[in-house]
């Protein structure tokens, strides 16, 4: 357990008939949050004040367990110009995120225990979320040499991936599967297949066509989805599909899980928001377009929505991806792929989500907390007694307009930028702290 | 349909962004300035005092000499800058090279640029009117309108003749930018190339696609072939030249399926024996020299349209 | 609004300014009529008719664009580029005697970007102005040889010049 940059003091205070949602505990109503000494004392109704503060919350807010974003890059060690652990967890907070799993492209890569052991030292020294490395599945991420799982996860690494690029080939996949297992802990992949991405940039279809941007054909994700999924079955190990885009992946995941598989699949709030008619817009090339997998056509889009909605996809997980205003300012061909997320994904979920009507706040719940924490084996997804007290207070009906220049993170590259949306987080709770409170909400006596 | 007396953007990047009345505008402001070429004293003074940068990150000798004499003839200063030891290959971005010219003041910069999209990203920072003067694969406007002109020029009209486009479409802004403008005006267009070089969705821009030459040639007014660079082979598009000349090469003999009166174009430079045979490039369909001709007659009236007045 | 000139005073005006010029000039040798777009094309072309007519030789006549010649266009925001419309001068000018001619003289401005162009067209051995009207307020120091009619105007006046040719009936009407 890390400690906190003491941002404030643990509250001691009793939420009052407060609208908890917790699918794990099956709670979904009003209920009383005692929350003293960094933990949840007790959770019930009709509870004693017991010496704390009694705060009622604003009408409409929820109480959820700490929402988990297993898909981030923070950046640090090596490209701070873009984030930093400090910077990323600030964002993080503000998104309402108690949690994060970072991604091991950093530089150095996080292929040795001496580098998630910096990473983890950072995070106690500077973040205001709690931040849970990933590792290399490769040395250098180059797929030819495992690393040492062992020591990864035992300096505290809770997954293995070689993000930014595809675990390199069948037999990597099986030994690391096979590898992993015995530590429980899951491969996850970007699946691609370099040979038919080649150096695409955009969606393979009308609109990369008219605008003359090499295309990524959805095919390129979905052939490598279905080769990590025969290798889980040969293995019997836990293949968990990164950012999943394109609706022949869905289909490849949903079968799998069907013959019993262990796989897993996420996906961003971008891919079930934005189409690659977003390339055309604001004159177009808009390098906050671009990204790896890339934005597809509507078809891929609504399937997302669809496996959001019937269960095939478990988890919505942002893929932040910090960049400097000076690399995204290149040309579309040349700019690196990526944006950020952290701020934008509980917007644009309850808006896209629940209040257009595809899933409702349990379900979120699940997509942004419990399943997180059960991919990856972390603590928390629910509200339990004696848990360390890691709360996010949504705000369902708050609306929100988000401002690019405004976000906590270094970088400002996202394609949302004056997009009005109707969902915020109204406050963050991590360890019992109050580390992020929303300026526009009436939260003055939390 | 109405003629327009001024394009409606301060910019040209595309075809994509004209109405069919602004391209009509452009083809009948040419027609006045190419009389200006017949002139002993080919000059008249409209751009006088302006200043045109030719910003060129890729090598053109025939596009850029083009819009030379253009801005020559306009009497408009004009600045050439090639990426040869510019700046930008000491890594300087796109919009840092756009600032340090626009510190000089130009009034319209021509630019082309290896990735589609530069002249979008560098008109949302750019004072100066900016000329798509070629962007990746994207498009070609300048090259569209010469075409166009070159057409109504033997045709007498766009509207309703059969355009058959042939070659390697994937990697074409000629392409694109001539669909786009055929569309607009009328035509009916078929394009034609091996399914390895199509990129997917053209059908939605109500054009015919097909493998077959013979089928694209079928009664076709005019036929535009594209050029097919020898880096298709090794990028497994194509198994060699001999087999795309066969299969798409343009012959006399392949002609014959063409329209009584057929035209043949070509944007140049042509890689003959390989997409058109020596025979079609200087036979009697050929209208390839006419194309570069008229090519300075429409850059005058490009830049004539989107230099007028201060505050435009 | 007053119509200062009726169909039968242009012409006759017209008939009048052909003699003048045959006189100057002792004939139409070496000689060739230009009008300035729009409407000193049809006066142009008249004039060479009513020449033919009383010589009996053929004059030659062509027609002239001056917008790329104008010394407003680049300066101001005047909006949309004008439309150019085409030059064609299908003879050699050299040596010639250059009839211009036009409908309005007011500023100078025309005939000034007129002159620049015809002098791009070769060298003369000099040239004429012919005008239907002449209404004051030169900004230039220009003046024509041949006037239809003098019409004193101020300058919030306009002075419309129709031409059965092109405006279906002849008449001058001042404005304001």
């Amino acid at each position: 357990m890390s400690k906190f940059e003491v941002t404030s003091s643990k509250l001691e205070v009793l939420l009052k008939n407060v609208h908890v949602i917790d699918p794990v505990a099956g709670r979904n109503g009003l209920f009383d949050l005692l929350v003293s000494s960094g933990q949840v004392a007790r959770v019930g109704r009709d509870l004693p004040a017991d010496g704390v503060r009694v705060v009622e919350l604003p009408a409409g807010c929820v109480v959820v367990p700490g929402l988990i974003d297993i898909h981030v890059h923070l950046r640090e060690p090596g490209q701070e110009h873009k984030e930093t652990i400090a910077t990323g967890t600030a964002s993080a907070v503000a998104g309402g995120f108690t949690a994060v799993a970072c991604m091991p492209n950093t530089d150095p890569i996080n292929d040795t225990a001496s580098v998630t052991q910096y990473i983890v030292k950072r995070a106690a020294e500077s973040a205001l979320a709690r931040v849970y490395p990933i590792g290399a599945v490769s040395m250098g991420s180059n797929g030819e040499q495992l690393t040492e799982i062992g020591d990864l996860r035992a300096a505290g690494c809770v997954a293995i991936t070689d993000d930014g690029r595809p675990v390199a080939s069948a037999l990597l996949m099986r030994r690391a599967l096979e590898y992993a297992s015995m530590f429980r802990i899951p491969v996850i992949d970007h699946c691609e297949d370099p040979s038919l991405k080649g150096d695409g940039v955009a969606h393979e279809g009308a609109v990369a066509s008219m605008l003359g941007l090499k295309g990524i054909p959805g095919a390129a994700e979905s052939v490598m989805v279905e080769r990590d999924i025969s290798m889980a079955e040969l293995t019997g190990g836990h293949v968990h599909i990164a950012h999943m885009s394109a609706r022949q992946s869905l289909r490849a995941v949903r079968t799998g899980k069907e013959r019993g598989i262990t796989v897993t699949a996420e996906v961003t709030p971008h891919h079930f928001v934005l189409t690659d008619e977003a390339l055309r817009e604001r004159g177009g090339y808009d390098t906050n377009t671009k990204m790896n997998p890339p934005l597809r056509e509507e078809a891929d889009r609504v399937a997302m929505i669809d496996g959001l909605a019937d269960g095939s996809i478990d988890v919505i997980a942002t893929d932040h991806a910090p960049h400097h205003a000076d690399e995204k300012g290149l040309e579309y061909d040349r700019a690196p792929f990526g944006i950020v997320g952290l701020e934008t994904c509980v917007p644009l979920c309850i808006d896209r989500l629940v209040h257009a009507g595809v899933i409702g706040l349990p379900r979120l719940v699940e997509l942004l907390s419990a399943n997180p924490a059960r991919v990856l084996g972390l603590p928390g997804g629910t509200i339990a007694e004696g848990a360390t007290a890691d709360l996010t207070i949504l705000a369902p009906d708050q609306t929100v307009t988000i401002r690019a220049s405004q976000l906590r993170s270094k970088s400002k590259n996202t394609p949302f930028d004056g997009w009005a949306l109707k969902g915020a987080v109204a406050a963050t709770i991590v360890g019992g702290r109050l580390v992020y409170v929303n300026s526009e909400m009436n939260l003055r006596h939390l | 349909m109405t003629t327009a007396t001024a394009l409606r953007s301060r910019h040209l990047l595309g075809i994509e962004d004209l109405d069919a009345a602004e391209i009509d505008l452009i083809l009948e402001t040419a027609l006045a300035m190419k009389e200006v070429g017949a002139r002993p004293i080919k000059k008249v003074p409209t751009l006088r005092g302006r200043t045109v940068v030719n910003l060129f990150f890729e090598p053109s000798t025939r596009t850029r000499m083009s819009f030379e004499l253009a801005e020559k003839r306009l009497s408009a200063d004009t600045l050439g800058m090639t990426t040869v030891g510019s700046s930008v290959v000491k890594g300087e971005t796109l919009s840092d090279t756009a600032r340090t010219i626009e510190a000089m003041a130009p009034d319209i910069i021509v630019m082309r640029h290896g990735s589609s999209g530069a002249p979008h990203q560098l008109a949302r920072v750019c004072k100066a009117s900016i000329i798509n003067a070629g962007d990746g694969t994207h498009e070609h406007p300048t090259q569209a309108l010469l075409d166009a002109f070159t057409i109504r020029e033997r045709k007498g009209r766009l509207q309703g003749l059969r355009v058959a486009i042939v070659g390697d479409l994937v990697h074409s802004r000629v392409l694109r930018s001539n669909l786009w403008l055929l569309t607009k005006v009328g035509a009916s267009v078929v394009v034609c190339g091996p399914a390895t070089l199509v990129p997917p969705g053209l059908e939605r821009m109500g054009v015919e696609v097909t493998n077959d030459l013979d089928r694209a040639l079928d009664g076709a007014d005019v036929v535009m072939m594209l050029r097919v660079q020898h880096e298709r082979m090794h990028g497994l598009f194509l198994p060699s030249v001999r087999e795309y000349f066969t299969l798409f090469g343009l012959t006399p003999a392949r002609m014959k399926r063409a329209a009584p009166e057929a035209i043949v174009m070509h944007p140049g430079p042509m890689n003959r024996g390989v997409e058109i045979d020596s025979d079609v490039a200087d036979g009697p369909w050929s209208v390839i020299l006419d194309q570069v001709a008229n090519g300075v007659a429409v850059r005058m009236a490009v830049l004539y349209l989107l230099a007028g007045g201060e505050d435009s | 609004m007053a119509i200062v000139m009726d169909a039968d005073r242009v012409s006759r005006s017209l008939a009048r300014i052909a003699h003048e010029i045959l006189e100057r000039n002792r004939g139409v040798e070496n000689l060739a009529l230009v009008g300035i777009r729009a409407r000193g094309v049809p006066l142009a072309e008249r004039l060479a008719a009513m020449l033919r007519d009383l010589t009996g030789a053929e004059v030659q006549t062509g027609s002239l664009d001056i917008t790329l010649y104008r010394d407003d266009l680049m300066r101001h925001a005047v909006g949309p580029q004008p439309v150019i419309r085409r030059t064609e001068i299908p003879f050699s000018i050299d040596d010639k005697l250059i009839l211009l001619v036009d409908d309005v003289l007011y500023t100078g401005r025309t005939i000034r970007a007129a002159l620049d162009a015809l002098i791009d067209f070769g060298r003369p051995r000099a040239i004429q102005l012919v005008v239907l009207v002449d209404r004051g307020h030169r900004e230039l120091p220009i003046r024509a040889d041949y006037v239809g009619r003098n019409i004193p105007t101020s300058h919030q006046q306009s002075v419309q010049v129709r031409l059965a040719e092109l405006d279906g009936r002849d008449e001058v009407e001042v404005e304001g």
